[in-house]
């Protein structure tokens, strides 16, 4: 699939979306507030905010699931709302529900036919894809006897079926164990490899960090900030967590205004970048035994948090 | 949805709609009569009874808007037929024997002649025995069967009876007793006539019984008015050897005032043999005397 | 288009076999096979009269019922599910969806008045021994049925586009029995006045006129039905149909989806 650098998966152009409330006497509940966001071909975006936040808001107006009180958006460069547009993504919902009397085998089969997905292709695709996602097992049992790791990878299956060029995936990793999260991770990646934009929306730190190239942040409705997350990363202040053995040398270390965690004969203290020399050199004393130095931190964390402190000030 | 489809949808909901009340009057066209299980729905006023739950007041009500549409479109036709009107009557008086309403109308147009009733007699009794049966302290009801007995049946003995029975209700009309008088002293008269009439008038809040009620009054001054203007013509041969050509001729005569009306608003019509005629008897069914031969 | 409303439609029916709504043919069997013996009981004249009865008014019963409660859970029961959400993500029209499950239900219809259509002639040849020409009148009348199973499903979309299961129920239910007596709703328009009669003279309109589709007794009492009646009735049920599926469509365009 060739894209140009410069053609442009997504643009949210000022999308808005208040609710009326209340039977009697109708107020206004702002889900959305206006907001411009682009994502260009071929990238992985991370559309970070915390639970509650309207991202999920976002995305049911991206898929046409609800309309929009003002603005627009444009995907591959058409109208939101043109029913050509959908045949080119895909979306997985949040919690997806599916046919529980279905087999996932009749599900792909059915939404691949709703996706213009011809016959001969599905027969191909259907079971290549089930592989894919480690479903080929359970092929022909009915969804109603899978778990919620198992109806997540036929969420993802479902939503790259029909070979979209954009992917938009609503919290991927929600209620995953650690190896499912990882597999989906590994999906994802992948699914980049091939070429295609990927937009998910999370609210955990940590997958965004090892999978996008650019994320914002949205808060209560609002978005608060877009950074490329190498960049960030880049910004954001480096500790290392050092081990070591050697109650002795504590009184030196924590002379250094560093705090030190003591766990039976292991001690470990979390220390700047600026100071590791400082403390490694006190601790190449004879009464201590270095374990080890590890890199922890340069996180998204501060970024996010900060994003999300400021509407916090702005309200009060 | 695109603004086109959205105009497509709306049309094709407002058409289709449209079409479907066109369509639906040829349905009624092709639907055949009503046969009498259809206008009935179920023969068995027992059975309704007990199938409608509980709910048998509304459902007498339904039956009884169909005796009101049923004799409605009839009458319209001039039918000679309410094969339907008895057992539609029964059904729902036995829904509600309390209905008044119905066994009052119902016995009134079941005892009247084709085409202005069904000319069932029998059942015109039956009907009202029924509703004195279950509400004996209602005296409308004893007027209803003594008229019958009077009007139709000229049963004067039983009628003068049944209102004396009638007016022995607590907080029966004066006029009941008068009623039982007149029947044994004076049954055949106008003058009784006219009294029954209106006092049948004067009782009855049902509206189609006052406008028939009305009817046979309008009637009943024809009964009288024509042998009056028959014996004006007579005296005019008489004194003049021939028969008045046309109501001026009377007039100018000094006989009459002005061209005679009927109770409807029409001129008598004045005929060659000397009989006095009304224009339209359709109008004036009840009437014994201005007949058009 | 019409492979994706195919497939909706498809779907739809694949869900009614698979929630077992056609056990409710095992129900009519055994009702059926329960009165057969009470039929032969009775005099011969009246046997015949007696099963058509029984077995029409059934057909019409069941068939009502399910038109009904399931027509209105084809589309509550999709958005409280939220299976909605990956389906009109897809290049599917709202109105495709409508339409799609329509023909799902009505062709689940089609097919459980078509089984019970079997099992009445069944009967109907154990019992009389034999089948006369004058049988095949009784097609007639089931056909009016499935008509009136049409009207119903349309207007159970109507109502499930918009409101809750309940309400929708008790609407469409409500416009049924509203329908079997349109007859006298126009009785009652020609006797009242001014508003009122305004009123019941468009109700008896608006109202699906179901009782011009019951021919069951006429049927029984081996009465003709004439073709104009046929012809007349299948547009009526068709027309109104559209429009009550029109109408859910214009409705169901404009919901935004929990």
């Amino acid at each position: 699939m060739f894209h140009s650098r410069d053609m442009v998966a997504l643009e949210i152009l000022g999308l808005e979306k208040t609710y009326t409330v209340g039977f009697w006497r109708k107020t206004q509940k702002v889900g959305l507030k206006p907001f411009h966001l682009e994502v260009p071909a071929g990238e992985v975006f991370g559309f970070l905010g915390p639970n509650g936040a309207g991202k999920t808001t976002t995305l049911k107006l991206l898929m046409g699931l609800t309309f929009p009180t003002a603005g627009a958006a444009r995907i591959l460069g058409r109208d939101w709302r043109d029913p050509a547009v959908r045949s080119r993504i895909g979306f997985l919902p949040e919690q997806p529900y599916f046919y529980d009397y279905l087999t996932p085998t009749e599900l792909l089969d059915y939404y691949g036919t709703l996706s213009g997905v011809s016959a001969a292709d599905r027969r191909i695709r259907i079971p290549k894809l089930l592989e894919r996602v480690g479903l080929a097992e359970h092929a022909r049992v009915q969804l109603r006897k899978f778990s919620k790791g198992m109806l997540q990878r036929v969420g993802i299956a479902q939503a790259v079926l029909h070979e979209p060029e954009v992917v938009f995936l609503d919290e991927p990793m929600s209620g995953l164990d650690p190896v499912g999260r990882r597999e989906i991770r590994e999906f994802i990646q992948a699914l980049n490899q091939e070429g295609k934009t990927v937009f998910f929306s999370t609210h955990i730190l940590a997958d965004a960090q090892a999978l996008c190239h650019r994320v914002s942040v949205l808060n209560r409705g609002e978005l608060r900030g877009v950074g490329v997350v190498a960049e960030l990363l880049g910004k954001a202040r480096k500790h290392f967590d050092v081990i070591w053995e050697g109650a002795a040398v504590i009184p030196k270390v924590e002379a250094l205004g560093v705090s030190c965690h003591v766990a039976g004969d292991m001690i470990r203290a979390t220390v700047e970048e600026a100071k590791l020399q400082d403390v490694l050199n006190n601790l190449r004393a004879p009464n201590a035994r270095l374990i080890s130095v590890n890199p922890v931190g340069g996180s998204l964390e501060e970024f996010f948090l900060e994003r999300v402190a400021q509407t916090a000030e702005v309200r009060s | 949805m695109s603004r086109r489809s959205t105009i497509v949808t709306s049309l094709l909901l407002i058409a289709s709609f449209v079409s479907s009340c066109f369509v639906l009057q040829r349905v009624e066209a092709a639907y055949p009569n009503s046969s009498l299980e259809d206008v009935l729905f179920i023969s068995s006023p027992q059975f309704l009874k007990r199938a409608s739950l509980g709910y048998s007041g509304l459902l007498a009500d339904i039956y009884w808007m169909r005796v009101v549409q049923y004799f409605g479109t009839k009458h319209l036709r001039d039918s000679m037929q309410y094969k339907a009107l008895a057992p539609l009557l029964d059904i729902t008086t036995t829904l509600d024997p309390h209905l008044i309403v119905a066994y009052e109308w119902g016995s009134t147009f079941l005892q009247q002649p084709p085409p202005s009733g069904a000319g069932d007699e029998q059942a015109a009794v039956a009907l009202v025995r029924k509703g004195i049966e279950h509400n004996p302290n209602n005296w409308h009801l004893y007027i209803t069967l003594g008229f019958i007995q009077y009007q139709g049946m000229h049963d004067y003995l039983a009628a003068a009876k049944t209102f004396e029975e009638g007016s022995r209700v607590p907080n029966a009309h004066p006029a009941l007793k008068a009623m039982a008088a007149k029947m044994l002293t004076d049954a055949g008269s106008l003058d009784t006539a006219r009294f029954m009439w209106q006092s049948i008038y004067d009782q009855s809040t049902d509206k189609d019984i006052r406008r028939n009620a009305q009817l046979h009054l309008a009637c009943l001054v024809v009964d009288q008015e024509v042998p009056e203007l028959e014996s004006i013509v007579d005296r005019f041969k008489t004194k003049f050897e021939r028969n008045p050509t046309s109501w001026r001729e009377l007039i100018s005569a000094g006989a009459l005032r002005g061209v005679p009306l009927d109770p409807t608003g029409q001129p008598y019509i004045l005929r060659a043999n000397g009989k006095v005629t009304v224009s339209d008897p359709k109008k004036l069914p009840f009437i014994h005397q201005g007949k058009p031969a | 288009m019409r492979r994706r409303v195919g497939a909706v439609a498809f779907n739809t029916f694949r869900e009614a076999v698979r929630d077992r709504v056609l056990y409710n043919l095992i129900l009519f069997a055994l009702l059926l096979v329960a009165c057969a013996p009470l039929i032969s009981e009775i005099s011969v004249g009246v046997q015949r009269v007696l099963l058509i009865n029984l077995s029409l008014t059934a057909i019409s019963i069941f068939g009502t019922v399910i038109s009904i409660f399931v027509g209105i859970s084809l589309v509550s029961k999709e958005i409280e599910r939220k299976t909605l959400y990956p389906v009109l993500a897809r290049p599917v029209g709202r109105g495709e969806f409508i339409v799609g499950k329509y023909f799902g239900l009505a062709g689940t219809l089609a097919v459980n008045t078509f089984a019970m259509t079997v099992g009445f002639y069944l009967v109907l040849l154990v019992i009389m021994r034999n089948v006369t020409a004058a049988d095949a009148n009784v097609l007639i009348a089931i056909y009016f049925l499935l008509l009136q199973f049409l009207v119903v499903i349309g207007l159970a979309l109507l109502f499930s586009s918009f409101s809750s299961p309940l309400l929708s129920a008790l609407f469409t239910l409500a416009l049924f029995v509203a329908g079997s007596f349109a007859q006298d709703l126009r009785g009652f328009a020609e006797s009242a006045h001014g508003v009122t009669r305004w009123f019941s003279w468009a109700a008896s309109y608006v109202v699906p006129n179901v009782d011009r589709l019951n021919v069951i007794t006429r049927v029984a009492h081996d009465e003709g039905i004439s073709a104009a009646l046929v012809g007349y009735n299948t547009v009526y049920a068709l027309l109104y149909s559209c429009a009550a599926v029109s109408a859910a469509t214009l409705i169901f365009s404009r919901r935004n989806l929990k």
